[in-house]
């Protein structure tokens, strides 16, 4: 089929001009463009946001598992990354990173592990079980946050060699690179057999099984991958963004959080993730800032707070409604009309 | 070209006004970036906090033209007490010129914050809480336990303990339960109240109440089985009411509970009804409205319809009189570093030279209306707690009454273990131990 393949490649190659494009501007522009504001308290957690999204999206978008631990690897990503530093301080940070990675995603398929039994709304309490253990065994067994008697413990130095990112855009540019990596490793990873197959385990599992989709195995991995991923976001959430980590800042409310952003952003959409982050990261402070600009000097910063959840409430409720498939469709809608040719829609 | 050079220099001409009108405006103020909270479950703090701090600020800007003719200023970001909103919050507002102090009052946000303020050198106010170990200056120059921590909480609660039973060798063989909130604040406390029932020699167990709370039966049996003399209240929020609730149905007396001072509020109370009657609570501030600067925000800040509470019933409640009394030692820390560098706006270094020197003996304390409120503090540069005093108020069923003297926790008991803690903290951190308060300011 040349006409389809010699259409594939080119549409790769457009892709990868816009990632391209995309990664030149958010490494060349934004870190000397940017304030320390805009890196410090919107771009660094949007990035970490970004990255639990993919994660998330990986398990629940792609392989149909929802999952509403999120929050949960976000704290074991966050845990280990402080505890492999302190107790092994002779190894690197970037393997500290990749170790954190890899105990979430052990985590992972421990959680993993009813989905190989249930399905849907029941997976979904099943992995609150997740949530609920790893909070409570944060809090119960004080070796984790090193005996610290508050329990609340400062993240480590970002640092790798001699190199150490302390200001905000370096911060931000560290974020960056791992959230990129990742992405495209990602990336990568759906668009081969084990992608296919968390499609294949999403859409029907019993026809993946009698094609012979290995389901149980296919599962697992989905689990890992995605809790490897969050574990990572946690670390970059804990030590990039907050710089403190305590077990309380990963309650339910997060998990519904990243389970939000993928909704609204786009489920099985890589990009989606992005910009869903991108809408709840950035939209309560545009509205907290127009409301406080608009009706600041009528209402103390209670009542405003009050009146941007009822927006936002309404806002997602009206997306849900319009446009189930997020606001990735509505971009690509956009993009479609104003293109002269239409294109074939792969899922990315 | 022409218009390019007629942009220009309009361009030049609007950023020299813009500047000169920013240097105008900001020449002779004082700024107090607030990450307040008056949404979500600790509204109830937040909103007295908060309200108190502004309504005192408000105070001396109206009765007193601000400090030494220094207006102070303010400006609230809703944290939810959430810290990510926290950090969100103080990015936002850290450029301002002329920051004071930070005052977040919560743990979370403050621990967040710590190596964030200490690079930009400006205090960062934990009026009875925060870190304890950030008690010594020597390690944390820039973080402010002011009053109370939670080492001095227990062993001001020991202390009241042993003065109701007369004598500290009565506590010999006597019970008491720590029932304690299932959380890191919660738990806290835990060796501190180890090593004063070592040396004091009284039974100890301590019982948690996992998060919320709102659940405490067989938490209440197990108390009833053990019949303690006391049993002490860690609790936070919901936890509180419940456990007095609960208390009342297995017939444990409340005058033999004491709350910790997140237990002390008349918001911990009042939904306990007639069950909280006799209930004990630690404070460093009086409840009420009786004492002078209490008098002055009714008369001259709501009587200008300027008041920040919303229900004036809540005016002199403990969360709002420790809003007025954080009030009252940021702004006296402002003005004794005026006094030291001059009657402007101050850098925040030069406000930590302040708080360093926040020494506010009875009588000065009595001179700013505040007699009976709180008793005094003493801040120097290597103990950022201040030793303050601690008394026990108690429940009648429709306001607090005092019912103790002004106690003294046993601070150099505990100091060791302050000492220890930070000690380990600078280590990890690199940070050199300051030798003398005379350091740092200006560089």
């Amino acid at each position: 089929m040349p006409a389809l393949s010699s259409a594939k490649s080119a549409w790769f190659s457009s892709e990868a001009l816009w990632i391209g494009l995309v990664i030149v501007a958010a490494y060349g522009i934004v870190p000397l463009a940017g304030t320390d504001y805009l890196l410090d308290a919107v771009l660094t957690p949007f990035l970490a946001l970004s990255l639990a999204a993919v994660g998330l999206n990986v398990l629940t978008g792609y392989a149909g598992q929802v999952s509403l631990g999120s929050a949960a690897f976000l704290a074991v990503g966050a845990y280990a990354a402080y505890n492999l530093h302190l107790r092994i301080p002779a190894l690197p940070l970037l393997v500290d990173l990749v170790l954190a990675g890899g105990v979430a995603a052990a985590i992972g398929i421990v959680f993993g592990l009813p989905s190989l039994r249930l399905r849907g709304f029941y997976l979904a309490v099943s992995t609150l079980a997740a949530q609920f253990f790893v909070q409570w065994a944060l809090t119960k067994f004080s070796w984790f946050s090193n005996d610290n008697p508050s329990g609340v413990i400062d993240a480590p130095i970002l640092s790798i060699g001699s190199i150490s990112f302390t200001s905000p855009a370096e911060r931000y540019v560290f974020s960056l690179t791992i959230v990129v990596v990742l992405t495209l490793l990602t990336l990568r990873l759906l668009r081969s057999q084990s992608g296919r197959n968390f499609i294949a385990v999403r859409d029907h599992e019993i026809t993946a099984k009698v094609i012979g989709v290995p389901h149980l195995r296919t599962k697992l991995l989905a689990f890992a991958i995605s809790s490897f991923l969050i574990g990572i976001a946690g670390v970059l959430w804990a030590i990039a963004y907050l710089r403190t980590v305590e077990p309380a800042g990963f309650n339910l409310d997060r998990s519904f959080q990243i389970l939000f952003i993928i909704v609204i952003g786009g489920l099985a959409s890589l990009r989606g993730s992005f910009i869903g982050a991108a809408f709840i990261v950035v939209f309560p402070l545009l509205l907290s800032r127009i409301g406080a600009a608009l009706l600041g000097s009528v209402f103390d910063s209670g009542v405003l707070e009050m009146s941007q959840r009822i927006v936002i409430g309404g806002l997602i409720i009206a997306f849900l409604i319009a446009e189930p498939r997020g606001l990735i469709a509505l971009w690509d809608r956009a993009w479609d009309a104003m293109r002269p040719v239409r294109r074939p829609v792969y899922p990315t | 070209m022409n218009v390019m050079r007629r942009l220009k220099v309009t361009m030049a001409a609007a950023l020299a006004v813009g500047l000169a009108s920013t240097l105008a405006a900001h020449a002779d103020e004082q700024f107090f970036p607030l990450q307040s909270y008056r949404v979500g479950p600790y509204a109830a703090g937040g909103t007295g906090f908060f309200g108190g701090f502004i309504d005192y600020l408000n105070l001396i800007n109206i009765r007193d033209g601000g400090v030494n003719g220094v207006k102070l200023t303010w400006d609230e970001g809703e944290t939810q007490y959430e810290v990510e909103r926290g950090v969100e919050v103080y990015e936002r507002l850290k450029s301002r010129p002329g920051i004071a102090a930070w005052n977040p009052l919560s743990v979370g946000i403050a621990y967040a914050m710590i190596d964030r303020i200490t690079k930009d050198k400006v205090p960062l106010i934990t009026i009875n809480h925060g870190r304890t170990d950030s008690t010594d200056g020597r390690v944390f120059p820039y973080v402010f336990p002011l009053l109370l921590n939670p080492y001095s909480e227990t062993s001001g609660i020991v202390n009241y303990i042993t003065s109701r039973e007369g004598g500290a060798d009565k506590l010999k063989g006597k019970k008491i339960v720590v029932l304690y909130h299932g959380s890191p604040y919660g738990k806290e406390t835990i060796p501190i109240y180890k090593l004063l029932a070592d040396k004091y020699g009284f039974e100890l167990e301590q019982i948690e109440v996992p998060h919320p709370g709102n659940e405490q039966q067989s938490q209440w049996l197990s108390i009833r089985r053990a019949k303690p003399d006391y049993v002490v209240l860690r609790g936070w929020g919901v936890m509180n009411p419940v456990a007095l609730k609960t208390a009342q149905k297995v017939g444990f007396p409340a005058d033999h509970i004491i709350g910790n001072v997140w237990s002390n509020s008349e918001e911990d109370v009042i939904p306990a009804g007639d069950a909280a009657k006799g209930y004990i609570a630690i404070t460093t501030q009086a409840s009420g409205a009786e004492y002078p600067v209490l008098q002055e925000v009714i008369k001259t800040v709501y009587g200008a319809n300027k008041g920040n509470l919303e229900d004036k019933k809540r005016i002199g409640s403990v969360y709002h009189n420790l809003g007025i009394v954080n009030g009252i030692l940021n702004v006296e820390a402002v003005r004794i570093a005026q006094a030291k560098f001059g009657k402007r706006t101050l850098t925040g270094d030069e406000v930590r030279w302040g708080f360093e020197h926040l020494q506010l003996d009875p009588a000065r304390v009595e001179a700013l209306g505040a007699k009976g409120l709180f008793h005094s503090i003493n801040v120097t540069w290597d103990n950022h707690e201040g030793d303050g005093r601690v008394t026990f108020q108690q429940w009648d069923g429709s306001k607090w009454k005092v019912v103790s003297d002004w106690i003294a926790p046993d601070w150099a008991s505990l100091r060791p273990i302050i000492e220890k803690s930070s000690a380990a903290y600078a280590k990890e951190h690199n940070i050199k131990i300051r030798a003398s308060g005379d350091d740092q300011v200006g560089q």
